[in-house]
């Protein structure tokens, strides 16, 4: 080639220098654990439904929440929401409304009629599930899910458990659990309904099933002694909730007192309120911080115009009166009579004291491990006697719908594992992706979206539902303000910001990969990834 | 403002890009096609700003002209780490002469074109001039003075970081005050650079009255951006200046360039601005604002303010000179 004056060599490029020689560090992408999907108890990987939600794909987002949960709509009103306690967005502004969005893919599911997707393949294997809560609900969608034949044999009337039976419609309307269950059962599980199972070495005989899951609840309302005239009327919570989905609506008179603090407590006197009471009063031995009630239930009952007298214990019933002692908490925060009496006006007293599990069912069961009432279970959730798994309130666990639902997963992959002849293995969890491993530099400024309340004058006299849901806007708006912690969500930061263009981007939905031919190891990427989905590693010299 | 306005997408407008934008909104440094004007296999350190910012100022102008782009280079680390003869970097028509004479090659460059032009060439090609600020403020000052003056049709861009870096360090007449360079040793009453020296280019650059001036950051994507196009839009002399991190001479660890090019701008130190005809027309406010104490502890040029005794005095002077410029270039936002 003829060259110009002075030059001898060709004109060369850079790419011949791999720079990638002067590394001592190299970038990795990962997968951290977002603290929403860590706190979760049925396991929902939070970051990933939000993921498509963000980009307004809804039906996929609700495909990606429900292989761990089948009733979005459900959680989406009643769920405590550990999720959100955990949410590192905390840390910038306020939490991610993950319940709220969970709500609108729940609720747009239903309006839209999305099914699940029947199983592949079937097992020929016939797993028995004990109850329709939502744990036996959860644990009969995934069986059913993985090939095997499920029926459920419920002894109330209708499905639901403690959340048609419980839960109050002002908080969950039927019409949300009908279409939930609905949808598992057209995956073709049975529900045999007003089946009591009595004896469940007999059920599993007679209708030849490989494998069990027992999920009863804890129905039995406790007692307390109350000395009491005839006159009296003492009920239980859990009968005058579950009489609310009869014909007989219970009668508890103008003035009603409730005895206990959790939230049973809460949904007896708000509904009594609804039933036109002149007064909910609840009488409750501790304070409210001490109370086990969640502080926002206590609010709205509050706000809905239910009292709460604190520090009390009731001492005696007498003819429209009751007799209460004040307490006092000690040094170590238990209450302790303090011989103070006084007399409150009062038609019924209804003991909200908590439940305990009818476990009539197992008896003469060989292996079994009862403790403190409950049915112990192993990290598999089988109990002591093989192919009989619990879960659910009637095993030691905190008792809410979304603790239900995970053991009810866990005892599907289990009883699976268990049919085949092997152990589930869970895949090992990802480090979490605390707040330090995130740059918030890159999140805007966004404050919560506030679900809209009914009025409350509705509130106090009708059982529609308190709580709004939001709209499609508002929700689209919510799921981006989640910081998708520890999982690449394509912001292209990294490609971005390498001063040696190395990395390369693979095109939408692939993420990036890097060069290492080029990449310096500087760990500028590392930085300024906004949600700590890179980390440096020390290279092999 | 120049800043590209982008709807509240997650990251807000922060992040490079988003993938949930349309493509006509992300950034050039977003597309899986961008030209990429400074290829990988150059030498400049790791985290290297002055690289980083080149990249994305080349590739936005590339961009803004659909590729008719012809770049002079002042000496300095840009030149030597991206062209060792033979071998270049450079994805882009490019010329290196000399280290203070930039301006005055691509004035020969854009009036070479403009006689092309008048001869009946179609094409319209732009031309950008480039150099580090030793390159700029100190022995290329009265090229670029007369190239403003003469309102000749170029862009030019100073990477500042703060002295000579590719000769080993050395103050420059930009090199901030109380900053260590091999010339400023740590030593003596007064360590570091003096006070009242530290040029601030830009605001001569306006007081020239040329068409546009704008300053930008490593650490603010979209708004470099935003001014390289707006710079493309317009005719005459242009000039931006970008403050470019320079870790081997900052004493930074390499993957802490954006973020002290961040905290430069956030305690109002570099003041991120524009100006057009000598008026200033707009400035990006500061989001989270910091003492200068955050951006001085960082580096190793400023250690000896932190020793056993920090020398409170000599911070207090750096953040007043930061809170003048918060004054003089309104960088708070009182909306807010
Ligand atoms: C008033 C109230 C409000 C609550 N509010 C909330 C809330 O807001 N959020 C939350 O997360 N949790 C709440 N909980 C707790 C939550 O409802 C329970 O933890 C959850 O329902 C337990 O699910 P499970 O499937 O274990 O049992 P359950 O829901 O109790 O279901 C058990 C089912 O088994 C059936 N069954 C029982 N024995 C037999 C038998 N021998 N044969 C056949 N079937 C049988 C029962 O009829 C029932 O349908 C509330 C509980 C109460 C009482
Ligand atoms: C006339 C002349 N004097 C001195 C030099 C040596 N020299 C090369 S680069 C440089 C400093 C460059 O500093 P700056 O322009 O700030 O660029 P940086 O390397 O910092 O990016 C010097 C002094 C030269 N090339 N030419
Ligand atoms: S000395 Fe500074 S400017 Fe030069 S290549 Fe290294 S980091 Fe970049
Ligand atoms: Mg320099």
């Amino acid at each position: 080639m003829e060259k110009p004056f002075a030059i001898t060599l060709d004109v060369g490029s850079s790419l011949a220098n791999r720079t990638g020689s002067w590394r001592t560090f190299k970038p990795e992408y990962l997968d951290r654990l977002p603290p929403c999907n860590a706190a979760c108890p049925a396991g929902e990987n939070i970051q990933g439904w939000l993921f498509h939600a963000e980009g307004g794909d809804y039906e996929k987002a609700w495909r990606a929440l429900t292989e761990n949960n089948p009733l979005p709509a459900i959680m989406g009103r009643v769920c405590y929401h550990p999720c959100e306690g955990a949410c590192n967005r905390q840390q910038v502004d306020e939490s991610v409304g993950i319940n709220s969005v969970e709500r609108f893919l729940g609720d747009e599911a239903i309006k839209r009629g999305w099914k699940f997707d029947p199983p592949a393949e079937r097992t020929g294997k016939r797993v028995l599930v004990v109850g329709a809560g939502p744990s036996g609900l959860s644990a009969a969608y995934q069986l059913a899910r993985m090939g095997h034949e499920v029926e459920i044999h419920e002894a109330g009337p209708l499905a639901g458990g403690m959340m048609r039976f419980g839960i109050p419609k002002y908080r969950l309307p039927r019409e949300v659990i009908d279409a939930e269950v609905r949808r598992i059962l057209d995956l073709g599980v049975v529900l045999k309904l007003d089946t009591k199972v009595s004896n469940i070495a007999d059920s599993m005989k007679v209708g030849g099933f490989d494998a069990a899951f027992l999920a009863v609840g804890a129905h039995i309302g406790k007692r307390a002694y109350i000395p009491a005239g005839d006159a009296t009327k003492i009920v239980d919570a859990v009968s005058v909730l579950r009489s609310m989905e009869g014909e007989e609506k219970p009668m508890l008179g103008r003035r009603v007192v409730i005895y206990g603090g959790g939230n049973t407590a809460i949904d007896v006197a708000r509904t009594a309120k609804r039933l036109g009471a002149a007064e909910a009063l609840i009488v409750y031995r501790r304070t409210r911080e001490k109370m086990p009630a969640h502080d926002f239930e206590v609010e709205e009952a509050l706000q809905e115009g239910v009292m709460i007298k604190w520090l009390s214990t009731i001492k005696q019933a007498g003819e429209g009166t009751i007799t209460v002692e004040k307490m006092a908490l000690d040094d170590k925060g238990f209450p302790q009579p303090t011989g103070e009496f006084e007399t409150l006006e009062a038609d019924s007293v209804v003991l909200a004291l908590g439940q305990d599990v009818d476990l009539s069912l197992l008896q003469g069961v060989p292996g079994l491990e009862i403790t403190d009432g409950v049915v112990r279970v192993g990290s598999n959730m089988m109990t002591g006697h093989p192919g009989i798994f619990a879960g659910g309130d009637m095993v030691p666990s905190e008792r809410t719908v979304t603790v239900a639902v995970g053991h009810g997963k866990k005892a599907a992959r289990n009883i699976d594992a268990w049919l085949r002849g092997t152990a589930y293995d869970p895949p090992p969890k990802h480090e979490v992706a605390t707040f330090d491993r995130l740059n918030p530099w890159y999140y805007a400024d966004a404050p919560k979206t506030v679900r809209p309340m009914l009025n409350i004058i509705r509130r106090q006299s009708t059982f529609e539902e308190v709580q709004g849901g939001l709209d499609e806007n508002n929700a689209l708006f919510e799921a981006r303000r989640c910081l998708s912690c520890g999982n690449c969500f394509e912001c292209d930061n990294c490609y971005g910001v390498c001063p040696d263009n190395a990395v390369i981007k693979l095109g939408p939905g692939k993420r990036f990969k890097f060069n290492y031919d080029y990449c310096k190891g500087c760990g500028v990427c590392v930085a300024e990834c906004p949600c700590g989905a890179i980390r440096m590693v020390p290279e092999e010299i | 403002m120049s800043f590209q306005p982008v709807k509240f997408y997650q990251t807000g407008t922060f992040t490079v890009g988003n993938r949930l934008l349309p493509a006509e909104e992300r950034s050039v440094q977003a597309s899986a096609k961008r030209f990429n004007s400074l290829n990988s296999g150059h030498r400049a350190c790791q985290g290297c700003g002055e690289a980083l910012g080149a990249r994305y100022a080349i590739d936005a102008a590339m961009e803004a002209t659909h590729g008719q782009l012809i770049c002079a280079n002042a000496t300095g680390c840009l030149e030597v780490f991206s062209t060792p003869y033979p071998e270049t970097s450079w994805q882009v028509p490019w010329i290196h002469s000399l280290f203070g004479n930039t301006a005055a090659v691509a004035t020969g460059i854009a009036a070479a074109l403009k006689v092309k032009r008048l001869k009946g060439a179609d094409r319209d090609v732009r031309v950008v001039a480039q150099g580090g600020d030793g390159g700029t403020t100190d022995i290329g000052f009265g090229c670029l003075s007369g190239m403003f003056e003469r309102n000749d049709d170029v862009l030019y861009i100073c990477y500042d970081n703060g002295g000579y870096m590719n000769t080993g360090i050395q103050r420059s007449s930009a090199t901030p005050p109380a900053a260590r360079t091999a010339t400023t040793m740590a030593v003596g009453p007064e360590p570091g650079n003096v006070f009242g020296q530290g040029k601030f280019l830009p605001a001569i650059a306006v007081a020239h009255e040329i068409p546009y001036v704008a300053t930008a950051t490593v650490a603010d994507l979209r708004d470099l951006e935003g001014k390289v196009r707006r710079a493309m839009e317009i005719r005459g002399a242009r000039y931006i200046h970008i403050l470019v991190p320079c870790p081997l001479g900052w004493g930074t660890a390499s993957h802490e360039t954006i973020q002290i090019a961040r905290l430069a701008k956030e305690t109002g130190l570099f003041p991120v601005f524009e100006a057009e005809h000598g008026e200033l027309t707009s400035s990006l406010k500061i989001r989270k604002q910091v003492p200068v104490e955050e951006y001085l502890r960082p580096q190793k040029r400023y250690a000896h303010l932190f020793g056993k005794q920090p020398k409170v005095d000599v911070i207090a002077r750096l953040q007043a000179l930061a809170d003048r410029n918060i004054r003089r270039y309104g960088l708070l936002d009182f909306d807010q």
